[in-house]
């Protein structure tokens, strides 16, 4: 029961993009075609989860042992960074097949705030190991629930004529805005 | 009068939100107020400065391989102290900032500075790069900051000026994204004219 109110909380309610404002860079870069999204978000989970879990057993098996709770952003974002590097070239090895499928969306998730964000959210929260990978998780799924979301508006505003200066960005962050209001339709479901 | 040019391109020309759309997530997350977008953008000018006079100091040291792990390290120190000293003196802000005072590291703007300027130029330019670069920053969070809590909240800057509440939809979520979107659209409209 827990877990599913995570679950639902993290998709819907607490929706990463929409509601939190995190990931918002490869929301709109990758988000004019829906095939690009699928894949952005396979890595995006892959990598969260597993951060995730680095990160969680860093945090209470090193940090806050040694008294270095100061040290959790430096740390972090570092073993993110490796981290990603590793899955790269693990990949590339093992899976070429899912390399080819993910490969290129690797690299941009180093600065993917979305990853960060969560492993810091999941200490905040005081989440135990199983409830935060089911965090992890779901807010990746909720990412990409908003990412596809979005691509599917977005390959269709591409036949609508759109005024000059709202062409591109501008054009995306209101479909984006209307997307959020629609989210909010979910607030106190949990 | 080329050093001006490094200061002054980052705040209209090359704007780090209005023009080069870098640095979404603490332009939507932190606006809330006009006094937030002031304190969030503040906070990153100090980051981008400090860490482009490093990136720039040692950027004859640094082999090419490991350059970005470096920068990485660098800037995720200068935002250590940040946090540290805000949650001091500052605990309000730091308190409505959360978890986006961390997430300067990963502020995409930040990173970009110091490969695509700092890492190639001398200590002066990539000061004042980083100063211009930050205030345009600032200066666009604060446009942001002041529209939502205008047509929010009925305030500015934390002055009332109309009895209850706002639309309290650009507070909300909703409300970031659709007023960015708008504040891009005339600046198109502005930089078109003007080329």
């Amino acid at each position: 029961m827990e877990y599913f109110v995570i679950l639902i909380s993290a998709i819907f309610v607490n929706n990463i993009v929409l509601a939190k404002f995190l990931g918002i860079c490869p929301f709109m870069g990758v988000s004019s075609r829906l095939e690009t999204s699928v894949g952005m978000t396979g890595a995006v989970a892959f990598v969260m989860v597993l951060a995730t879990i680095v990160t969680y057993l860093l945090q209470y098996y090193v940090l806050n042992p040694l008294g270095l709770g100061f040290m959790q952003t430096i740390t972090f974002i570092l073993v993110i960074a490796a981290l990603v590097q590793m899955v790269e070239i693990v990949l590339k090895k093992v899976s070429p097949e899912l390399y080819q499928a993910l490969g290129i969306f690797l690299p941009l998730i180093t600065t993917n705030c979305a990853v960060l964000g969560v492993a810091i959210l999941t200490i905040q929260g005081k989440y135990n190991l199983p409830e935060a990978v089911v965090f992890s998780f779901s807010t990746a799924l909720g990412f990409g629930l908003a990412l596809v979301l979005l691509s599917s508006i977005r390959e269709a505003l591409d036949m609508v004529e759109v005024p000059n200066g709202m062409k591109g960005i501008p054009i995306a962050f209101v479909v984006a805005g209307i997307l959020a209001m629609a989210f909010l339709g979910f607030a106190g479901l949990v | 009068m080329n050093q001006w040019k490094n200061f002054n391109k980052g705040l209209i020309a090359e704007n780090a939100i209005f023009v080069q759309v870098l640095g979404m997530c603490p332009t939507l997350g932190t606006t809330t107020s006009a006094y937030n977008g002031l304190g969030m953008g503040l906070a990153t000018t100090f980051v981008l400065v400090m860490s482009n006079i490093v990136v720039s100091l040692v950027r004859n040291y640094i082999p090419d391989k490991v350059r970005i792990p470096s920068f990485i390290v660098i800037i995720a120190s200068f935002v250590t102290v940040v946090e540290l000293t805000m949650q001091a003196y500052l605990p309000s802000l730091f308190e409505e900032l959360g978890l986006f005072i961390p997430l300067i590291v990963v502020n995409c703007l930040v990173l970009g500075r110091a490969e695509a300027f700092a890492s190639k130029n001398t200590v002066w330019s990539s000061t004042l790069d980083g100063l211009g670069m930050g205030l345009g920053f600032t200066l666009a969070l604060f446009m942001l900051g002041s529209v939502r809590e205008i047509l929010g909240s009925g305030a500015w800057l934390g002055m009332k000026f109309i009895r209850g509440d706002g639309m309290l939809i650009f507070v909300l979520a909703p409300g970031a994204f659709l007023a960015l979107a708008y504040l891009i659209a005339i600046m198109n409209k502005f930089n078109r004219k003007n080329a």
